[in-house]
């Protein structure tokens, strides 16, 4: 593996981080995180979905007219979507329900259409796939992140399966209701950027 | 009473933004400055309230199960089109979008010098799109889609009006290095959510 290759590997997972570092894709980070289960399902769909629009997008890239090339991108992410949805729909109903327009919401999920206009437009299939799913990865590290820890803070259990017995079920642990709701999120995920960006010192930004 | 009492709710308890953390990517990234924020919050509630109600027309008359009837006959009474929905909104969004954009360029100089670069923009702003997926599974009818609409702009609007205010003030405050510009941002806006709480359990 070559070094260039390497980088499009690599980087998104830390230091170009879809995520922490570009805010993008944040909506759904945050609202599928209450559980592990949902946070897997979405990682595997937007992997699914990131994947296969850079290919395409890159193959199509020297035929998409400059002045279209939004909605013509837009086209192919909605209907790679749509393959993803109906997939859950008809073989993991009960998480699609949960993750409810979330799924949908993948369409305007920035990293996809950030992904497309940075990358796939201007680089070759084989590197375009690479890239989206690295990209994906870096994603899914933030997703499994968050959802572990508001999941095991928020009710006690990971994957469904009783790590510390919560106190209504006759245990001792007092499950914190914060972390299942909103701001429990937006905690987590601002906690994770200052723990990232005090170890790795170049992330951080001049002023507030 | 019914209908404020969405309003309401749109607005306050069930904040798109604060709630939903639905067009987050916008609400980070274009709240450095009030000015800005003005603009943008104006532009989605515009956006919202015309293409809302418009993605209920599509749905009610072209995807839902049937809905073909009025223009086939009995013979479209099975088809059920819905699994379009995705690409039949983003694309009744996007179409808007730039209809409105061109509009509003012709007849109203000033209004597009407000939010001219931010129309583009709100084409993949996951708040339009999500409250057209939210306006089908909850089966608002077009006048509730509405009021939906508009009262979900509106919150989207205030709640990035207040970060963009809040921001500016954070400037002068002495934050610690791993914490600034994004982290911050992140922890202000959880503290808003926490306020906007208080409103859960609101009702007219």
């Amino acid at each position: 593996m070559n070094k260039e290759t390497k980088a499009i590997l690599v980087d998104p997972l830390h230091l170009k981080n879809p995520i922490t570092l570009h805010v993008l894709g944040i909506c759904s980070a945050l609202a599928v995180t209450t559980k592990m289960e949902t946070a897997v399902v979405m990682s595997l769909a937007l992997t699914f979905v990131l994947v296969l629009s850079n290919i395409s997008i890159s193959l199509l890239r020297n035929k998409i007219p400059g002045s279209i090339r939004i909605i013509t991108q837009l086209a192919i992410i909605a209907s790679l979507v749509i393959v993803a949805d109906q997939v859950m729909k008809a073989y993991l109903f009960d998480v699609s329900k949960q993750l409810s327009v979330f799924v949908g919401l993948i369409i305007t999920n920035c990293i996809v259409m950030g992904r497309a206009e940075a990358f796939a437009m201007a680089n070759p299939p084989l590197k375009s796939a690479i890239d989206g799913f690295a990209n994906s990865m870096g994603y899914a590290i933030v997703l499994l992140l968050v959802g572990f820890f508001r999941e095991l803070l928020g009710s006690g259990t990971i994957f469904g399966i009783t790590i510390m017995e919560s106190v209504n079920n006759g245990g001792w642990y007092f499950p914190n209701g914060l972390m299942v709701l909103a701001p429990g999120a937006f905690f987590l995920i601002g906690l994770m950027i200052w723990l990232q960006r005090t170890l790795t010192p170049e992330m951080q930004e001049e002023e507030n | 009473m019914e209908l404020i009492n969405l309003a309401l709710k749109a607005i306050f308890v069930e904040n798109i933004v604060l709630a939903f953390f639905l067009g987050m990517c916008s609400f980070l990234a274009v709240s450095k400055k009030v000015d800005t924020a003005m603009g943008l919050g104006l532009a989605v509630t515009f956006v919202l309230a015309i293409t809302t109600p418009l993605n209920n027309l599509v749905f009610h008359y072209l995807l839902k199960e049937g809905a073909l009837t009025w223009m086939l006959g009995d013979t479209a009474q099975d088809m059920d089109l819905s699994f379009l929905g995705f690409i039949a909104y983003i694309a009744t969004i996007a179409a808007m979008v730039q209809i409105v954009e061109m509009v509003v360029e012709k007849f109203s100089p000033a209004l597009y010098a407000a939010l001219g670069v931010f129309l583009p923009l709100i084409a993949v702003n996951c708040a339009i799109l999500g409250s057209s997926l939210f306006m089908v599974q909850r089966e608002y009818d077009l006048v509730e889609s509405t009021v939906y609409g508009i009262g979900s702009g509106i919150g989207f609007w205030m709640a990035i009006v207040a970060l963009a205010a809040i921001r500016e003030k954070l400037k002068y405050s002495n934050v610690p290095p791993g914490l600034r510009g994004l982290g911050i941002t992140f922890i202000t806006t959880g503290l808003m959510a926490m306020g906007f709480m208080i409103f859960a359990g609101i009702q007219l």
